[in-house]
């Protein structure tokens, strides 16, 4: 396992050296491991190729962030990571994603065991109409926990770890719709941790909250950082500067002839870098604010 | 009078009034029209009921309820509706029985798993031209397929019902699965869940509300058809406990069959069965209200 891991990363490290625009960092924020290894990977609806060459490697425990305009394929690219893409009628996924070595889009990988380690928060909170409690409780009660009082310590972890447990503490039999917006993504968000997966995938979680909410889920993901490896699509630029360690630029090239508009992957680095000092002119012009 | 407002920079006079328009007229005309369209609507009902309760009411009694139907030259206060209302009960109950697991299952499976697919909009496209059969047409079918077959039976009646049902229910049951936000079945998707467990856990609790006071819509309209009836359970006037062999007997068909007679014993019974039908499908309406309320508990 460590042997196979160790093999990865030197596979990433040597393809990364081919590929000017994807740089590794001196010292990694997280464990320097890679998680996700992403390979010549295009994503289609049907004949539309929504995002094309996509190359990169997702580092464990680190916060990677997805930037860029609309229609660039950032949140596409993510939700091909627990293949949420399976459902919508007619996306296919080409080219190699390995999660931890082992290829996510294998013929006998099965798309629940997938989404059982790689858990995800989206961009419009969607607490089920069932309690606060069950709400958490769903995830562990699918995967076969049935025990009253280990569900209540998965409860009580999870929303603490949410940063929701002392609000709600005294009414978790209250129904999760009736939280504020802020409250109902953490509680989202403790649901996705209740089942420990292994990353947890963030589809714009803030932008649907106030100022004072989305500090909130920042603090809680520089926290969960230490456990989980979080990927990040964001529009807000000062956010992924905020809170990420690397950061992804996704363009999108417009293709006049048949008027058709696919998503690249443009530049790749430590967000530091990708902010101060980037390679390409269309991240620059994106990151001081030119274009998009 | 002029609306004034005290800026800032000194009095100005400003006209903060609508002046006269068409607008306005049309605003008045139409709130008119509506009042008047609900006043029509609701008059012939007012009248429907209040000479059902005039008629029926004196006629209702614990005998009224549980006798035998006499003969129909006995007056009034002899005998009464008994086997009619617990063929009624019997034949609705088990119409639902059949009806509603078949009918949310292919709401759930329309709208869940048949999707764009042919065979989903097959079902679709029949339930909706079941919805437009005739109700005796229902009854013919179950009489050429059943009744000439096996007998007079509530079961026959069952099955007639049962149909009459079944796109009623498929519809409101899907309108209600529709009305599920894509949102829940990907968050629960998000979280391992397989197809059969979005819809089991996450789908059905928050549609069943709707789901349900649409089948209990369903069952009382059933319960008040006639036609479907007339030659599939035949006629008694003693109870018939047995709701899959034997003729039975319905509140609707006594309805007819009292109506026409030139007795005035019968046509009293015949009232009285009818304000027996109005509570019965009242109670209905009042459940599936209740039913809903109690399911909403988690959805605001």
């Amino acid at each position: 396992m460590e042997e196979s891991q160790q093999d990865v990363v030197t596979k990433a490290e040597r393809m990364a050296g081919t590929e000017p625009l994807i740089r590794q960092p001196a010292v990694a924020a997280g464990t320097g491991n890679v998680i996700f290894d992403v390979r010549d990977m295009a994503v289609y609806y049907g004949a539309f190729k929504a995002v094309t060459d996509v190359t990169m490697p997702i580092y464990e425990n680190e916060i990677t962030a997805f930037i860029g305009s609309s229609g660039s394929g950032k949140s596409t690219v993510l939700r091909a990571f627990n293949r949420m893409n399976d459902l919508i009628p007619g996306a296919r996924v080409e080219g190699e994603m390995y999660y931890r070595g082992a290829t996510l889009y294998g013929k006998d990988v099965s798309p629940i065991a997938v989404r059982r380690r790689i858990g995800m928060v989206f961009q419009k909170p969607n607490p089920f109409p069932k309690s606060i409690y069950d709400n958490v409780a769903y995830g562990p009660r699918i995967n076969g926990e049935r025990n009253k009082k280990k569900l209540d310590e998965i409860v009580e972890r999870s929303l603490r770890a949410a940063a929701l447990w002392d609000e709600v503490k005294n009414r978790l039999k209250m129904s999760g719709l009736a939280l504020s917006g802020g409250q109902a993504q953490r509680l989202c968000i403790a649901r996705t941790i209740a089942v420990e997966p292994d990353v947890v995938l963030m589809d714009e979680p803030a932008s649907a909250l106030d100022p004072i909410s989305t500090g909130a889920i920042e603090d809680l993901m520089r926290e969960l950082k230490s456990r989980y490896t979080i990927v990040i699509v964001t529009h807000n630029m000062q956010q992924a500067t905020r809170v990420s360690d690397r950061t992804a630029f996704f363009y999108v090239l417009t293709d006049s002839k048949s008027d058709t508009r696919t998503g690249v992957l443009v530049e790749y680095g430590p967000t530091k870098q990708i902010f101060e000092d980037p390679r390409d002119p269309r991240t620059q012009a994106y990151v001081t604010g030119r274009m998009g | 009078m002029a609306v004034t407002a005290q800026a800032p920079g000194g009095p100005q006079n400003i006209d903060l009034r609508e002046p006269p328009s068409w607008r306005r007229t049309k605003n008045r005309l139409m709130t008119v029209l509506m009042v008047l369209a609900f006043v029509i609507t609701i008059v012939p009902l007012g009248f429907v009921l209040v000479t059902v309760i005039a008629k029926g009411a004196s006629v209702i009694s614990w005998q009224f309820l549980t006798s035998g139907i006499p003969p129909n030259v006995l007056p009034a206060n002899v005998g009464g509706m008994g086997p009619a209302i617990v063929g009624t009960l019997e034949i609705t109950a088990l119409a639902t029985v059949i009806s509603v697991p078949l009918g949310v299952l292919g709401a759930i499976y329309i709208n869940e798993y048949g999707g764009k697919g042919i065979l989903a909009r097959i079902v679709r496209f029949m339930s909706d031209v079941m919805t437009g059969v005739p109700s005796i047409i229902m009854g013919l079918f179950i009489f050429t397929l059943w009744t000439l077959h096996f007998q007079y039976s509530g079961l026959g009646g069952a099955l007639a019902l049962a149909c009459l049902m079944l796109p009623i229910i498929i519809r409101s049951s899907e309108e209600m699965l529709k009305l599920v936000p894509d949102a829940l079945r990907q968050g629960s998707y998000a979280l391992g869940a397989s197809k059969a467990r979005v819809t089991v856990t996450v789908v059905l609790p928050a549609a069943i509300g709707g789901i349900v006071s649409g089948a209990l819509l369903a069952v009382a309209r059933a319960a008040g058809e006639t036609a479907p009836l007339l030659f599939v359970i035949g006629i008694v006037t003693s109870v018939n406990k047995n709701v899959f062999s034997g003729p039975t007997t319905s509140l609707p068909s006594q309805i007819f069959q009292n109506a026409t007679q030139p007795y005035t014993g019968a046509q009293a019974r015949g009232w009285g069965a009818a304000l027996t039908l109005v509570v019965i499908a009242f109670i209905f309406m009042i459940t599936a209200r209740l039913v809903t309320a109690r399911f909403a508990k988690y959805s605001s």
